[in-house]
């Protein structure tokens, strides 16, 4: 044991030592001709503290020196989940149902901006969720469908006037087009060359959209988007059917909410479809599942659509909400933390997605003051989660066992 | 004659190999001892590939030991066993395709530092397979079948091995072939190279072998010397085609 | 014709730069079949190390007397420099994946380009950073050809690497291990080749050519910027695909062409849609001739 753990430290010190070397040249020449340490000592201090820290804990853990703290855990982290599963797990969806429904009532502005928000990128993890999650296409220019959503319904909205409701469809048609477009040439390819190139087409689309001054407006973006509005009867002198803007936030949680739970029901009916049961069969094996029958040009090309139309809507709403479009909102690392979102949070599982909309969504709002670290952050977590915890924090069930089971 | 205090060069005790759940070797041992010809025959699937696999922790062991020249090698990295005199020839020839027929060769060598030396084994293989010195600027994998299997050979003698892993040399090979190069693995094992022959052709592996290994779905089921197994009823039926 | 050689040059020059950031791309798929996303930050991470450390020679004066030395100086540290954080990224974020599935290790390779990123935006900052301007101006003429001193250098340098590379590539032993290794890892450790050695040459060579590029690209336009990989990052993986991915002369190849048909459409067609050319080639490659002009080189016993 102590042999072992001498050589986990050596290789730790060497580290610390590498990373302070690279380190160094950053943040210690100047072009002023002077050289200083103290910047980088310090940053240098708080990484080997904190993994020193970490380190020593793990290895006490195996020893075994923590065994009168954490084995009462993990039985009761165990009986817990027993728990869990005991209820049926409809009532668990009634109760997040109920939660998210309450929560405008005794929350204030702030906290409903940020749901709006994590409920939009979660309407966008489940549509990307059936690309990659189902599919097993690895795309990362997810980004695309959602712009294209949201610059349809805006150029519908200052061109024609046309409502919101009546554009969302429409909204949806584009997207599915633009995931055929982008579908039709990559489905040939590998995983390493589709993610490639499913990039390319993502950034392609925000050059379009950035340089094409007549229809997009360029970087300077599309003003003026109407909110949705919507009709309703009143009474106040006689039977008249009056017109209202759902500019209020708390309409615009609900109308996302609403978009939510119906991308949740429809990707739960398509999980447990025939569709669903064919794009995991291409996910696991494509050349089984062609010689079983499946036609996987179609299906692949369907599974981009289908990605593409929620990734759409949820664009449309995002342009009615912001009543503003640029092509900044459709970068690359948009697409990049939408992937994040789906693979760290749960590959296929939609608790997952939820958690991981959650965590990259809510997680940096609580600590602001840190905003400029945020994104390092999640590089550095993405690589540290792809090592330790693959799968994602809330994996989906699978049903059935597979001999690669014992992970 | 007093061959009883010698010690094997390479030893298997009680080694269990894993392909995730299936248990491909299940407590296999054996023993090869130096400059002799041993040979592990049995039907596909039997392990026999696996356990050359195994003593070079390509897919290293579960449990058990290997024991190269007394000292315990499972678990060790397999690029220093040819350094230590461990080499091995795989199934399937794997040559370096995009790799001439000259680099291949170099690639044998690579770890040894003594330039000269490894000159003189250059034209030592060359001379004993002179269709490589013919086609030595060729690409490995514009070779046939018997040329890629020459070369394989001569790429692990380039090592200066002591003891040679051969798995199945005869395979896809002509006959006219296989015998070339069976006569070629009789010279060098009669210059002091063991060997520990792998090969579903049991006639032509217990022609050559001292002692051979019969292996079923991963367990030895006989031992014996090569020309005691010859006459095996058993074998004869199984495996000669009798 | 006077505009057309302008932009010929232009071409060759960009498509040097594209050649020595696809080289990285293609060495390090044929041998580990991974697209290095963070690949695009060694290059950018070389365009920084030069301004600082030029920037600081610049500031004690040793510019002025030795322009040459300091420049020659900068690039070799800058090179082993990223070399060294090529190989750290290598250890710690792609290593440990070597047998998980291509999602996790190519996520792990995206993590990685954000937090390079980032991390230069950090300690370097968000605005671009120029570099000293000693030796960057002038020119010459000849007959009707224009070049500029940074352009010769350049060309002269790119040429300089990509020359030793093919030599220690082609005709050294360890760079007949490298290929060996890419073709058939398994047989290469049977043979007594260390790959995980070989891998870490492998990623130290790309990053070093990337970082070259960097610095050459720094002097060339003036300015870094700490996202300045990402999209030189796709072309010159296009570029690499163009040419067969895992092909070393295939990605020098691939990269002149990328470069020279940007220069030209942006000369002749529409310079705001310069950046699409490389995607298009790229996909018009992938679907009519997936492996490429010359021919893939990466190890086909995996299935």
């Amino acid at each position: 044991m102590i042999r072992g753990s001498k050589k986990i430290w050596r290789t730790w010190a060497i580290a610390m030592a590498w990373f302070y070397v690279l380190l160094w040249p950053l943040m210690g020449i100047h072009p002023d001709g002077t050289l200083t340490f103290r910047n980088s000592l310090t940053v240098w201090a708080w990484v080997t503290g904190v993994s020193g820290v970490l380190l020593a804990l793990h290895q006490l853990n195996k020893t075994g020196k923590f065994d009168a703290v954490a084995l009462p855990l993990i039985s009761a982290r165990a009986s817990v989940s027993r728990g869990i599963d005991t209820v049926p797990i409809w009532i668990w969806w009634m109760i997040g149902f109920g939660a998210t429904f309450a929560l405008p009532f005794f929350t204030g502005r702030y906290v409903q901006d940020v749901a709006i928000n994590v409920m939009i990128y979660i309407c966008l993890g489940l549509g990307l969720n059936i690309v990659v999650g189902l599919c097993g296409l690895l795309d990362l220019g997810f980004i695309a469908f959602y712009g294209v959503g949201a610059y349809t319904y805006g150029l519908l909205s200052i061109h024609y006037a046309m409502p919101f409701w009546i554009c969302l469809p429409f909204a949806a048609l584009t997207a599915a087009v633009a995931g055929c477009i982008i579908g039709y040439p990559t489905l040939r390819m590998r995983g390493d060359y589709l993610a490639i190139v499913t990039l390319g087409f993502g950034e392609i689309v925000r050059l379009i959209l950035n340089n094409w001054m007549q229809l997009t407006n360029g970087p300077n973006g599309i003003l003026g988007i109407q909110s949705p509005g919507m009709y309703y009867f009143s009474f106040a002198d006689g039977f008249t059917l009056e017109h209202l803007w759902l500019k209020k936030l708390t309409y615009m949680y609900y109308i996302i909410m609403g978009l939510m739970v119906l991308i949740i029901i429809a990707v739960q009916r398509l999980n447990f479809s025939r569709i669903g049961r064919a794009w995991e069969a291409i996910r696991e094996d494509e050349t089984v599942a062609e010689l079983m029958g499946v036609n996987t040009f179609k299906l692949k090309l369907s599974a981009y659509a289908m990605g593409a139309v929620f990734g759409g809507l949820a664009g449309a709403f995002f342009a009615a909400r912001m009543r503003f479009v640029s092509p900044e909102s459709f970068t690359f690392l948009e697409s990049a933390m939408v992937l994040a979102m789906v693979v760290l949070g749960g590959m296929g599982s939609i608790p997952g997605i939820m958690l991981g909309a959650l965590a990259l969504v809510a997680l940096p709002e609580v600590f602001r003051e840190f905003e400029l670290y945020r994104m390092l952050a999640f590089g550095g977590a993405m690589t540290v989660m792809m090592i330790f915890k693959p799968r994602g924090l809330w994996p989906a069930k699978r049903f059935g066992t597979r001999s690669d089971d014992n992970d | 004659m007093s061959n009883m205090s010698k010690q094997p060069i390479l030893e298997l005790r009680n080694v269990v190999t894993n392909y995730g759940r299936i248990q491909a070797l299940k407590d296999i041992s054996l023993k090869v001892f130096p400059g002799e010809i041993v040979s592990i025959i049995g039907a596909n699937g039997a392990g026999k590939s696996t356990t050359l696999m195994t003593i070079c922790n390509i897919t290293p062991c579960e449990s058990g030991e290997v024991l190269y020249k007394g000292l315990p090698i499972q678990g060790k990295a397999p690029d220093l066993l040819p350094p230590m005199g461990l080499c091995q020839v795989p199934e399937g020839r794997r040559i370096f395709p995009r790799l001439s027929v000259r680099e291949n060769l170099e690639m044998g060598a690579f770890f040894r530092k003594d330039k000269e030396e490894i000159k003189r084994d250059l034209e030592y293989v060359l001379d004993l397979f002179p269709v490589l010195r013919e086609r030595r600027r060729q690409k490995g994998g514009t070779l046939s079948g018997g040329e890629q299997q020459m070369l394989a050979i001569a790429r692990a003698l380039m090592s200066r091995p002591e003891v040679l892993l051969l798995d199945e040399p005869s395979l896809g090979l002509a006959p006219l072939i296989v015998r070339q190069i069976f006569s070629i693995v009789e010279r060098i094992s009669k210059e002091g190279m063991t060997i520990l022959l792998v090969e579903q052709n049991a006639n032509l592996a217990l022609k050559i072998a001292a002692r051979g290994y019969v292996l079923e779905t991963g367990k030895v089921t006989m031992e014996d010397l090569a020309s005691n197994l010859l006459e095996n009823k058993d074998i004869k039926k199984a495996y000669l085609g009798e | 014709m006077d505009f057309f050689i302008q932009q010929f040059i232009n071409g060759l020059t960009l498509g040097g730069i594209y050649a020595l950031i696809a080289l990285g791309y293609t060495m390090v798929y044929g041998i580990i079949q991974l697209i290095n996303f963070a690949h695009g930050e060694f290059f950018a991470a070389g365009g920084y190390m030069g301004v600082i450390l030029l920037s600081f020679m610049a500031s004690m004066g040793y510019m002025e007397t030795h322009p040459w030395l300091c420049l020659m100086g900068s690039i070799a540290l800058t090179m082993a420099y990223c070399a060294m954080l090529a190989m750290a990224v290598e250890k710690v974020a792609y290593k440990p994946l070597r047998y998980a599935s291509r999602l996790s290790v190519l996520l792990s390779a995206l993590g990685m380009s954000i937090f390079l990123q980032n991390g230069l935006m950090l300690t370097q900052g968000v605005y671009d950073k120029a570099y000293p301007t000693a030796f960057t101006q002038g020119g010459f003429t000849m007959g009707i050809i224009r070049m500029s001193y940074m352009q010769v250098m350049i060309m002269v340098l790119t040429v300089g690497l990509l020359i030793g590379l093919n030599i220690l590539v082609f005709r050294t032993k360890i760079g007949t291990a490298m290929r060996a290794t890419a073709q058939d890892k398994v047989m290469s450790a049977l043979v007594g080749i260390n790959s995980n050695r070989i891998i870490s040459t492998t990623f130290a060579l790309g990053a070093g050519l990337a970082a070259a590029a960097g610095i050459m690209v720094g002097l060339y336009y003036g300015s870094v910027r700490y996202d300045m990989g990402f999209v030189p990052g796709i072309k010159a993986f296009a570029a690499a695909v163009l040419g067969g991915i895992g092909n070393i002369t295939g990605a020098m190849i691939g990269g002149l062409i990328i470069g020279m048909v940007e220069i030209m459409a942006a000369g002749y067609l529409s310079s705001e849609y310069k950046d699409v050319w490389a995607f298009i080639i790229l996909i018009a490659v992938l679907y009519f001739m997936p492996t490429g002009i010359m021919g893939e080189n990466v190890d086909d016993t995996r299935v």
